[in-house]
């Protein structure tokens, strides 16, 4: 589903945020990408995206590569990655129905088929009775859920999260957790940047570490990894 | 829109500014066009001077060639003392000083050709000025090239003046809408993140950039058509008369000024809207 082939990102004032990148991910797999500040997770994310293009390398997602795509094409495989936030990315002026109902209308769902979709989808995230809420009348966690129901809204194959329980409280983050979860559940394969460490050793899943732009571990089952072994 | 009326008074206003400067540099050049066709008709005559001595087969020559050209619309014969009566009638008062003339006239006999317009002038007088028979061809030439030649200046300056407001009114639009183009940052970054197309994005803020620029024009518009209409009138009465002949009457450039000022107050306020998300938002 995704694939990094050597791939390596330098910015323009010299800083080599990574460095021969290689990396297959499966569809329906549940990723967490751990490393310090400036290890290089940031990066990766805005590859995906396409929000920076990689200096070497090729990055291929469902079977396309997207090193190689014209600038007019980006948003549309963005329709293809939902994306979390840790600051939810709410539209401030739209109700938590609108805000989701947003990711529908730019691709041009029939009105129709988004009076259909949006109180599912609300419901999978528990949100159902806060659909005429506007976001500054929600509290953090339910914030964060109104961002993953507009995430997955479309049905993309893969959701990406950039810290999405870092603004969170332990609870609410772990509610956040369960809905991850329950979507990875249903096949979408789940990519997950995160300092958080308790979650990352509680969720025992695949874990792909990095350090100063380098992929310093990959296990499946893994854990954060900080612990020092006792001599 | 409405959230940032600052933002838009400011719009606004540029725009009305830019027009009504428009408006005024269009009125000149209106009147000007005018003032040149009008006074081009009053020269639309040649007279073909003819030597006293000219023979009927000579004078016949020169009315075919003559009749030959484009454009020529009646050719009269004004022997020596019509010409002489002509001369008595305009002078009027002073006519008693033409007396004693009759006797020995010493104005030519001459053709008047009437033209259709000035441009088929050279034409004419090329065709017969070597012909026997003529002493002289008399057509307003400089002063005809000379009025001709300023209209197209003024043409092509007020053509350049206003290519040149338009290109700072954009700008200074693009600028006025800067703000409110980046306070929508956080927006349009979300919209792209949810795989928004720029056009899609784009579209609210050039109607923004219409709809201001129709309010200006509108606005510019009321005040260029009063201002000019009393202005007008001011000049119409007393001692100006005479000038308010040069200039074009308010009524009929109204239509001509309600669609241009429109069409260009929307085209500035869209390109304005265009220039400002590409600089400041790279959309």
């Amino acid at each position: 589903m995704i694939k990094f082939l050597d791939v390596s990102k330098e910015y323009k004032n010299g800083v080599k945020a990574l460095s021969n990148i290689d990396l297959n991910i499966e569809k329906g797999e549940f990723v967490f990408i751990v490393g310090s500040s400036g290890a290089g997770k940031s990066t990766l994310i805005k590859l995906l995206l396409k929000e920076e293009n990689v200096t070497e390398g090729k990055i291929y997602v469902n079977e396309l590569d997207i090193t190689r795509l014209p600038n007019r094409r980006v948003p549309y495989i963005r329709r293809n990655v939902g994306v979390v936030f840790q600051d939810f990315r709410l539209l401030p002026n739209k109700t938590v129905y609108e805000n989701v109902a947003f990711a529908m209308e730019i691709i041009g769902a029939h009105p129709k088929e988004i009076r259909r979709r949006i109180p599912m989808v609300l419901s999978m995230v528990d949100l159902s009775r806060k659909a005429s809420s506007f976001p500054d009348q929600l509290s953090g966690g339910e914030q964060q859920r109104v961002s993953i129901a507009r995430s997955i809204v479309n049905n993309p194959p893969i959701l990406i999260a950039d810290e999405p329980t870092g603004n969170l409280d332990p609870d609410t983050a772990r509610e956040v957790m369960n809905t991850l979860t329950d979507i990875n559940g249903r096949g979408t394969t789940v990519l997950m940047a995160t300092h958080a460490k308790d979650i990352v050793n509680e969720m025992r899943k695949r874990v792909i570490a990095l350090e100063d732009g380098r992929i310093t571990r990959d296990e499946q089952k893994g854990g954060y990894g900080l612990e020092i072994p006792n001599n | 829109m409405w959230r940032n009326r600052g933002m838009g008074v400011a719009s606004v206003t540029s725009i009305s500014a830019v027009l009504m400067i428009l408006g005024m540099i269009l009125i000149i050049i209106l009147s000007i066009n005018n003032f040149v066709a009008d006074t081009t008709t009053k020269f639309d005559e040649i007279q073909v001077f003819l030597l006293d001595d000219a023979t009927d087969d000579q004078l016949d020559n020169i009315e075919e060639e003559v009749a030959k050209n484009k454009g020529v619309v009646s050719i009269l014969y004004e022997s020596k003392d019509q010409a002489l009566e002509t001369f008595k009638e305009e002078w009027g008062e002073d006519a008693y000083l033409l007396d004693g003339l009759e006797k020995d006239n010493p104005l030519p006999n001459s053709y008047v050709i009437k033209l259709e317009g000035i441009e088929f002038a050279e034409n004419v007088v090329n065709s017969i000025k070597g012909l026997d028979g003529v002493e002289e061809v008399k057509y307003d030439k400089d002063v005809i090239n000379k009025l001709v030649t300023f209209a197209d200046y003024i043409r092509l300056g007020g053509i350049v003046l206003i290519a040149i407001l338009v290109f700072v009114s954009v700008f200074i639009i693009s600028n006025t809408i800067k703000l409110t183009v980046t306070s929508r940052r956080r927006e349009i970054n979300i919209m792209k993140y949810v795989g928004a197309t720029n056009n899609y994005i784009r579209g609210p803020f050039i109607i923004e950039g219409v709809l201001l620029g129709l309010v200006g024009a509108v606005v510019s518009i009321l005040i260029v058509y009063f201002g000019y209409e009393y202005f007008f009138g001011l000049v119409n009465e007393g001692l100006y008369s005479l000038f308010s002949v040069l200039l074009v009457t308010p009524k009929v450039i109204f239509t001509d000024i309600a669609i241009i000022f429109s069409a260009i107050g929307m085209g500035i306020g869209a390109l304005g809207s265009i220039v400002s998300l590409k600089r400041f938002l790279n959309v």
